[in-house]
């Protein structure tokens, strides 16, 4: 494109004398005058939120991270309590979108390859099964779905009457009660959720807010997830299996050896984006009160008022991981490339 | 006896018996999905309430509640939730803007009406949509935005930000594509910037921040913050949808148009976007269902769209506790769009991509 331009472009006479025809003299002014107007606009944004804090009364600093948050957080991989700093319930807060979405990316990559995998069955109950699924799930908003899931989880019974499909298992509007193993005095041990006055006492707590989540974005982007895995596997050549059966190769060779390969290739760069947007959307958690960092975000900011202070930390971290997670997603995908093409 | 044999043939030749294994998976999970479709039926047919008598209550929902759905919550609240809380006398406004919308979006479907006087329709509808839930003028009654809601809010936020997204997109794609490195730093900076944060983080950022960026006599509405949070993030996706569709462009269209002595606005304009737009359709389309989805994140900032509507009809001591129903009933609506919607994209896909092949 470049070499074409030249040719349409007057020729640039020997003189360094500056012309209007010259479209690099042209570009040049065009920058300037684009990145001035950027400038410009970002310095009046700054000088009139600067007027409009001081006459708020807003002290604008990050000072605020260090006093004390005074509002507990019902779940909690950290230790934590309502006398800890802000900062501090930002650090639970991220541990929390870590820890759903990279639980929520395992299942949802399990349940998507499944249902991927449903959908080309020859089975056709189980392949219209799985295409209703991907397009119900594809077709409803996720907000919506969250806000279903929890509407489910607070209509299941009581603790008194909770689910009890094996020993050990409660499902109730509480959340769901599992063994844990404990260890006590260096042997490994079962502990089982114990039903006290209000609820389980012992084992493994899932609360209501985790499960929604936690099935809410994995069901979802599974959805998204099948229907890559489904074009990836069309996407391999049908010459490729039949030549894998003339080499007398397995059924379950020929998928693992030849086409599964061939497939991963077309499907991580997709999949990489879907995993991404899980993670991104486990700031829905807002709407239910997962205790992940957009809902300590919006506390923080309606209790000290520090909008901006609040919403950049939020927009920054989510900047940092999504930067992280697609670098690392890259590097796996160029080794899977070269291997594909060096065989 | 031949209608019989008939009968016999098309019910060997239905996909779910064409073969021994056909036959014995669909007995069996056709056992699974009968006996679940039954118990489904129950709860939402059989057992279900669908309407109250005034001045009970929710009382006979809650009798029922666990073993029957309680429909009666949609009948009771189905204004509210379809129109949020629009003056009563006037409702016939939302219900004509809505089907303005629809009309658009049954318009756009028509492929001998993709000209460029179609962008001037996408714009002259919203801005019609507004005049007439807005009032103040032609003798109707003024109503603020605080009052508008259900499906004619969700319509107007998904196509406003959508048409006025559409030219910063096409903008942010060129200026990802220039040669001037100022130009396409700021667009690559901006566009992955935008892309790698939530746009709950953006819908936010618009609903507290951008009052603090302008004079304080200046007071910016909560639904157009909204949109521009909208058009902020649909600007980004439309720019890398678009960017698929410059990329497509063989380069023996610029080099014609360069052969011609065209200057760089020209070929943009007349060769480089109406091919680069016309081969992205679906994906535009696609962007498209995917943000009037996402109109509904609208609900965390206290705006009553269609899901925020919902939200809100279950905070109501009255019904509070039915949700499994209100929000069934609103996935149905949006299903019923996105669904029709993206059977037609799915087709015009196959459709344009035969034509290319040709």
């Amino acid at each position: 494109m470049s070499a074409t331009i030249r040719i349409v472009a007057a020729p640039r006479s020997s003189s360094s004398r500056w012309s209007w025809r010259d479209p690099r003299a042209r570009a040049a002014i065009w920058q300037v005058v684009i990145v001035g107007l950027l400038v410009g606009t970002i310095a009046l944004i700054a000088v009139q939120t600067t007027t409009n804090l001081r006459s708020r009364g807003i002290a604008s600093g990050f000072t605020y991270l260090t006093r004390s948050a005074g509002f507990e957080i019902p779940e909690s991989t950290l230790s934590y309590s309502s006398r800890d700093s802000y900062g501090r319930a930002l650090a639970v807060g991220i541990v929390n979108t870590l820890r759903v979405s990279t639980i929520g990316v395992l299942a949802a990559v399990m349940l998507g390859v499944v249902i991927g995998v449903a959908r080309l069955s020859s089975i056709w109950v189980v392949s219209t099964v799985a295409k209703w699924y991907v397009e119900v799930l594809r077709n409803t908003p996720l907000l919506l779905q969250l806000l279903f899931w929890y509407s489910v989880m607070l209509a299941l019974p009581t603790v008194h009457d909770a689910i009890h499909p094996l020993p050990g298992v409660f499902l109730s509007d509480r959340g769901l009660f599992l063994p844990s193993i404990g260890w006590h005095g260096g042997v490994p041990s079962l502990d089982m959720p114990q039903l006290m006055r209000f609820s389980f006492r012992g084992g493994l707590w899932i609360t209501p807010e985790f499960a929604t989540l936690l099935v809410g974005l994995a069901t979802y982007t599974a959805a998204f997830i099948a229907e890559i895995v489904r074009s990836g596997v069309l996407a391999v050549d049908k010459g490729q299996t039949e030549a894998a059966s003339a080499l007398g190769l397995s059924r379950y060779r020929t998928l693992r050896l030849v086409v599964l390969p061939q497939a991963l290739r077309v499907i991580i760069p997709p999949t990489t984006s879907q995993l991404l947007n899980l993670f991104k959307n486990s700031s829905l958690a807002v709407a239910i009160g997962y205790p992940e960092l957009m809902s300590i975000t919006t506390t923080t900011l309606n209790q000290t008022g520090q909008a901006m202070e609040a919403i950049l930390i939020a927009m920054t971290c989510y900047l940092a991981i999504s930067l992280s997670i697609s670098l690392g997603m890259n590097s796996y995908n160029r080794r899977v490339v070269l291997r594909g093409q060096g065989a | 006896m031949s209608n019989a044999t008939a009968m016999m043939r098309s019910v060997r030749s239905a996909p779910m018996f064409r073969d021994r294994t056909n036959t014995i998976a669909t007995a069996m999970f056709g056992a699974i999905l009968v006996y679940l479709g039954a118990r489904f039926a129950r709860w939402a047919v059989v057992n279900a309430v669908w309407t109250v008598p005034p001045g009970v209550g929710s009382a006979p929902c809650r009798a029922v509640a666990g073993s029957g759905a309680c429909w009666a919550v949609i009948s009771d609240r189905l204004r509210f939730i379809s129109l949020g809380t629009y003056p009563l006398d006037q409702q016939w406004r939302p219900v004509v803007a809505s089907l303005l919308f629809i009309a658009l979006y049954a318009a756009s479907a028509r492929r001998s009406w993709w000209k460029p006087g179609l962008f001037v329709l996408w714009l002259a509808v919203p801005a019609l949509a507004i005049v007439l839930l807005r009032g103040g003028w032609f003798g109707l009654s003024s109503v603020a935005t605080e009052f508008w809601g259900g499906l004619p809010l969700t319509f107007l936020l998904s196509t406003v930000s959508f048409a006025l997204a559409f030219p910063f997109g096409v903008a942010l794609a060129l200026g990802r594509r220039s040669e001037m490195p100022a130009v396409r730093t700021m667009s690559i900076t901006y566009i992955e910037l935008i892309r790698a944060v939530p746009l709950v983080s953006m819908i936010f950022m618009a609903a507290v921040m951008f009052p603090l960026f302008v004079p304080q006599s200046f007071t910016l509405d909560k639904l157009l913050r909204a949109h521009v949070a909208f058009v902020m993030v649909m600007s980004a996706y439309l720019a890398e949808v678009l960017r698929g569709g410059l990329q497509a462009i063989p380069k023996g269209q610029y080099e014609a148009a360069a052969s011609i002595g065209l200057p760089y606005w020209p070929t943009t304009v007349m060769i480089v976007l109406p091919q680069a737009v016309r081969t992205t359709i679906p994906s535009i389309v696609n962007t498209f269902i995917g943000f009037f989805k996402d109109t509904s994140l609208v609900a965390v900032i206290g705006l009553f769209d269609l899901l925020g509507a919902a939200k809100a009809v279950i905070v109501d001591p009255k019904w509070v506790g039915f949700g499994v129903e209100v929000y069934l009933f609103v996935a149905a609506v949006y299903f019923t769009f996105t669904f029709s919607v993206s059977r037609y994209t799915q087709r015009l896909e196959r459709v344009l991509s035969a034509e290319r092949n040709h």
